[in-house]
C-alpha cells in the first residue's frame, strides 16, 4: 500500500488537502461570494442559506456547530469569513466557537467594508493572498488511523445495497482495522433495522442509543408524514426496485460495514471514539454529507444508483455507482463501478481497487466532483424561518 | 446460462432481477436455480421465489422488509402493489 500524506494541523489533525475556504455567514452575502468564486475559481467558495432568521435552540445550536465546523475542518488551511453585518451568525459572534482554530482567518462585512462589489474585492485579494501562503505548506506522511471516512449513499436504488454500499462496507471494515475511523448517519435510512445494529454496539449504551435513535427517526416521520409514513423513500428509490424503508434501510446500512459500532454521536458532531461511529442525523444527501463533514471526515465515499452528482466543499466526494449503466450514464459523476459485482467482480477485488483510489485521492488525486465542481452545502434545520 | 438474478440471504423469498425481465422469461440464479417470471419485472426490482400468502413477510437480506398484502406466486414481481410495509404497522 502506497503512503497516504496530508497537511498536519496545530491540533494534531491532517488534513487532505489544504485549500482557502472562502465562507458566507449568512444567506443575505450569497451574491458576494459567488463574485468572489468568479474571481478566484481556486478556492472553496460557499454561500448557503443559514445564517439567521431562525430562533429555535436547536437550530442555533446546529448553526454555531456547522459554520465554525467548516472553518476548522483539516482540509481547510486558510478561511475568509465574510458577513453581512447585522446577522445571527455574524463574524464577531462566530469567532467564539471558532476559537483558535490555528489557521489564518480574514473577516469581512459588507456593511462596514464599502458594500458588495468593494467586499468582494476584498475578499478576492484576501483569498489570492491566503492562497499563495497556504501553497507553501508541504505534504508530509499520515496514517490510515489519521483518516475519518464518511459514508454516504444517495439516489439509491435496489443494486445499492448489493453492489456499491456492499463494496463501501468493505473498505469501511478495512479502514477500521487499519485503526481509522469511520462514520454514517442518515437516521430515516436505519428505520426497521435497530435490532441488527444494537446488536452490533460495543456497550448496551451505545446499543441503547442505537435504539433510541431510530425510534425517534421513526416517530418523526409519522409524525410528519402520517399514512404516507411509507412514502419517505424517493419516487425514484421506488422505480428503482425498493418498497419499503425497511427495504432501503437495509441496503444502506451495508455501507457502514460489519464491525463494532463504537459511539453514536449527534449531528455535525465530532466522535471521541475510533473505528465505527454513528451519526443521528437525516437522510436527505445535503444535510447529511454536511454532518459527516462538520464531524472531521476528510474524504466521503458515496453511493449511488439513480445518479447523483453532489459533491462537498472542501471534501473529497468519491462516487461509487452501484451498476454499469449508471456509470457509463453520468461517466463524468462517477469514479468507480460496483456495478461490476454483479457482473462477477468479487467484494475483496472492488474493495482492493476502492482502497488504492482512495490512497490516490487522499495524495491529491481529484475526484469526479470536485474535478467539476458539484460541491452541495446545506444542512439540518427543524424549525421553520420567522 | 449467464445469472440474471440475486438471492441476497439463502431465506429470502424474494430476488432481485439484474435487468429487465419480460413476463415467462425463465431467470436464473449464481447457485443454478431458475424461476419462471409470470410478469414483467423492471431492472433491480423483486421476483417471488416461491408461493407467499397473503400476510406473509416479505425477507430479503435475511430480514424482513415488509409484508404481503396478496397472495402472491412464485415468478410474480413483488413491489408496492401486493406488499406494505411493516414499521409503522406494529
Amino acid at each position: 500500500m502506497t503512503e497516504i500524506t496530508g497537511y498536519a494541523r496545530p491540533d494534531g489533525k491532517f488534513g487532505i488537502r489544504n485549500h482557502v475556504l472562502v465562507l458566507a455567514t449568512v444567506s443575505c452575502v450569497t451574491g458576494v461570494i459567488q463574485r468572489i468564486a468568479r474571481d478566484v475559481p481556486e478556492a472553496v467558495c460557499v454561500p448557503h442559506a443559514y445564517g439567521c432568521g431562525r430562533g429555535g435552540r436547536r437550530d442555533l445550536e446546529i448553526l454555531f456547530r456547522v459554520l465554525p465546523g467548516m472553518v476548522r475542518h483539516p482540509n481547510v488551511g486558510a478561511v475568509v469569513l465574510i458577513g453581512l453585518g447585522c446577522e445571527v451568525s455574524s463574524t464577531k459572534i462566530l469567532m467564539s466557537p471558532i476559537g483558535d482554530a490555528g489557521k489564518p482567518i480574514e473577516v469581512l462585512n459588507v456593511q462596514d467594508d464599502g458594500g458588495s462589489l468593494a467586499t468582494a474585492k476584498k475578499g478576492a485579494e484576501a483569498a489570492r493572498r491566503l492562497l499563495a501562503q497556504v501553497a507553501a505548506q508541504p505534504r508530509v506522511p499520515m496514517q490510515w488511523a489519521d483518516l475519518l471516512a464518511g459514508m454516504e449513499c444517495g439516489g439509491s436504488d435496489a443494486m445499492s445495497g448489493v453492489t456499491a454500499n456492499v463494496a463501501i462496507g468493505a473498505v469501511a471494515d478495512w479502514l477500521v482495522g487499519k485503526g481509522g475511523t469511520v462514520i454514517f448517519g442518515e437516521n430515516t435510512e436505519m428505520i426497521g433495522t435497530a435490532h441488527m445494529l444494537a446488536r452490533r454496539a460495543k456497550t448496551e449504551q451505545v446499543a441503547g442509543q442505537i435504539t433510541d435513535m431510530i425510534g425517534r427517526s421513526e416517530r418523526l416521520t409519522h409524525e410528519i408524514m402520517g399514512d404516507m409514513a411509507s412514502r419517505v423513500i424517493s419516487p425514484g428509490n421506488m422505480d428503482g426496485g425498493m418498497s419499503t424503508i425497511a427495504e432501503k434501510a437495509l441496503g444502506s446500512i451495508c455501507k457502514g460495514g460489519t464491525t463494532t459500532i463504537n459511539q453514536v454521536v449527534d449531528y455535525a458532531e465530532a466522535p471521541t471514539e475510533k473505528g465505527l461511529i454513528l451519526q443521528d442525523g437525516p437522510g436527505y444527501d445535503g444535510d447529511s454529507m454536511t454532518g459527516l463533514a462538520v464531524s472531521g471526515a476528510q474524504i466521503m465515499f458515496f453511493s449511488t444508483g439513480r445518479g447523483t452528482p453532489a459533491g462537498f466543499p472542501g471534501v473529497p466526494v468519491i462516487k461509487v455507482a452501484s451498476n454499469s449503466r449508471v456509470f457509463h450514464a453520468m461517466r463524468d459523476d462517477m469514479d468507480v463501478n460496483a456495478g461490476v459485482m454483479i457482473e462477477g467482480t468479487p467484494r475483496e477485488a472492488m474493495r482492493d481497487e476502492m482502497v488504492a483510489l482512495m490512497g490516490r485521492v487522499i495524495n491529491g488525486e481529484p475526484t469526479q466532483a470536485e474535478r467539476h465542481g458539484m460541491d452541495v452545502f446545506t444542512f439540518m434545520t427543524v424549525h421553520p424561518p420567522f | 446460462m449467464t445469472p440474471n438474478i440475486v438471492i441476497l440471504h439463502p431465506r429470502d423469498n424474494v430476488a432481485v432481477v439484474l435487468g429487465a425481465i419480460a413476463a415467462f422469461e425463465t431467470v436464473t440464479a449464481h447457485d443454478g436455480e431458475t424461476i419462471t417470471a409470470l410478469a414483467d419485472i423492471p431492472p433491480s426490482h423483486k421476483i417471488a421465489r416461491v408461493d407467499i400468502a397473503t400476510g406473509a413477510e416479505i425477507i430479503k437480506y435475511g430480514e424482513i422488509v415488509a409484508v404481503s398484502t396478496r397472495d402472491i406466486r412464485r415468478g410474480e414481481w413483488v413491489h408496492t402493489h401486493n406488499l406494505e410495509g411493516k414499521v409503522w404497522k406494529r
